[in-house]
């Protein structure tokens, strides 16, 4: 194609957007409408999704040492946890130190209680801190730690707890709102490029006989073609920046409400640049698309001679 | 040049539009199509213009064998002849320079050619200075001189006019005639379908007259020979 035919596509499209008002009105519309709730849907499913990870993040394995373990052992048994695949930090809680962060706990009527047991004998085994790199590895990270009392004598290993019940509970939970989202965000993109590609559909059969025009004064389909991709490339782009503005905005203002109204809130949401940068970029490639595919099916139709 | 050899066109819902037409004409000809309504003028000159395909039979239309034309080769077709309609088919958001500049667009010309050649045609059907107006503003006779210098422009070898005064008034008919004439005697062949019996009885011609798409007559200098 000659420079000179491109531009002159371009140019012709994005008359056609101005030239058809209302029909472009209608499709940017019903694009930047369907494309606000699903950027909405998005966003939500984004917090989730970062929300369950930091729980997920946040479990960890605390494995208590029997507490007759002769302490001069306790390193080999670190190295020997540290070196089972999947644990990614390994940190040693002396008994001492855990009666001092209990007592720092239990603050003022803790001190009290626990003021009698300053000196030996101190209630708190020795005991490791251990995160993972897979949280739902955590399961079987748990019973290779407790192999290790079938390998070593004496036994290091008093108990170990990392909440298994309610591990599993809350995985479970979690795979159920991700896969909500997931269904919800798919069910909606789906709605979205039927309406936003029916739209389009129309504004092309509107100018039916401007395409006939078009071949019979011997244009060929790709000519006739290229002006009504810009046309739903431009539409496309329209409607998919309109909401990723509100969106932005909106979601400035939230945050700004979170930090002074609701103060957890703020822990919560993803920051203003995280979160809309893969909104802006999911919603306007997904309007590219949406817009290109749209008019590619409907001038098709009208290309049959 | 332009030749049916045997052509039947048969509609899918089983309308027998033309049954075995044959029919040679030649560059430089003035050829009207007469007959009764639903005879099988347009579908003879929508088979030319290769909109629809014949049935049976072979067409040849300025060396293009329409039985074996491609579908990518069909606009190739098209740019060798203009075809003007009875309800003229203007674009109707584009202003009569712009209706007529597209034709030349879509064959890619430079854009200098573009504009002195579409200023040459509008001036030729006496335009020139309404060539800013869109259809809407223009009357019926002035929307069918741009319809006309539209089918022009590209200096096709044949003109395919479908009843191109059936929507006029006699006065604006005669302009029409008289550019159409004007547009055979600068040596493109004109096939036009029409219901206008002065015309055809005035502008003496070669007359072919089909009636239930059969070709029942064609005299040279004919006459239009019914009564409506």
């Amino acid at each position: 194609m000659k420079i000179r035919t491109l531009i002159r596509h371009v140019c012709e499209g994005a008359r056609y957007v101005w030239r058809n008002g209302w029909m472009s009105f209608a499709s940017i519309s019903a694009m930047a409408v369907s494309m606000l709730v699903l950027g909405v849907f998005v966003i939500v499913a984004l917090n989730v999704n970062a929300l369950t990870q930091n729980i997920e993040n946040e479990i960890k394995i605390k494995v208590y040492l029997d507490i007759a373990y002769p302490r001069a052992q306790v390193p080999m048994v670190q190295n020997q946890i540290g070196s089972i695949p999947g644990v990614k930090r390994i940190t040693f809680v002396s008994k001492e130190e855990e009666l001092e962060q209990t007592r720092l706990r239990w603050g003022e009527e803790g001190k009290k209680l626990l003021q009698s047991q300053k000196k030996d004998p101190n209630p708190f085994p020795d005991a490791f801190v251990i995160e993972v790199y897979e949280p739902r590895q955590v399961d079987d990270v748990a019973a290779r730690i407790l192999e290790l009392n079938d390998t070593n004598t004496p036994k290091p290993i008093w108990k170990l707890n990392y909440g298994a019940d309610t591990v599993r509970k809350l995985f479970a939970m979690i795979d159920v709102v991700r896969y909500i989202g997931i269904g919800l965000i798919a069910a909606l993109t789906i709605m979205s490029v039927f309406l936003i590609a029916n739209t389009i559909k129309l504004t092309i059969t509107a100018r039916r006989s401007e395409i006939a025009i078009m071949k019979l004064v011997g244009a060929t389909h790709t000519f006739i073609r290229w002006p009504f991709f810009i046309e739903g490339s431009l539409i496309g782009m329209i409607g998919a920046l309109i909401p990723v503005l509100i969106l932005s905005i909106l979601y400035d203002r939230l945050l700004l409400y979170a930090e002074t109204e609701i103060g957890f809130l703020r822990e919560v949401l993803l920051p203003a640049h995280e979160s809309m940068s893969v909104i802006a970029l999911f919603l306007l490639v997904l309007g590219q698309l949406i817009g290109l595919w749209g008019s590619v099916i409907s001038i098709r139709k009208f290309l049959r001679v | 040049m332009i030749e049916l050899q045997d052509v039947y066109k048969t509609y899918p819902d089983g309308g027998v539009a033309l049954r075995g037409v044959h029919v040679r004409i030649e560059r430089h000809e003035f050829v009207y199509l007469v007959g009764p309504s639903g005879a099988g003028k347009s579908t003879m000159l929508r088979l030319i213009y290769r909109e629809d395909r014949p049935t049976q039979g072979t067409i040849f239309v300025n060396n293009f064998n329409l039985a074996k034309l491609g579908m990518r080769k069909i606009p190739f077709l098209r740019r060798s002849i203009g075809v003007i309609f009875q309800d003229f088919k203007l674009l109707p958001k584009r202003t009569a320079y712009e209706n007529v500049a597209f034709a030349m667009e879509v064959v890619e010309a430079p854009s200098k050619t573009i504009r002195k050649r579409t200023m040459e045609v509008l001036d030729l059907v006496k335009l020139a200075d309404r060539s800013h107006a869109f259809p809407s503003q223009l009357s019926g006779g002035e929307q069918q001189r741009v319809a006309i210098a539209r089918a022009i422009v590209n200096k096709p070898l044949v003109v395919v006019a479908d009843e191109p005064t059936g929507n006029l008034d006699p006065e604006t008919s005669w302009d029409i005639m008289r550019l159409l004439e004007e547009i055979n005697f600068r040596g493109t062949t004109v096939i036009m379908a029409t219901h206008n019996k002065d015309i055809v009885n005035t502008l003496r011609k070669r007359v072919i007259a089909i009636e239930r798409g059969i070709i029942v007559r064609d005299e040279p200098r004919g006459e239009y020979g019914y009564e409506d």
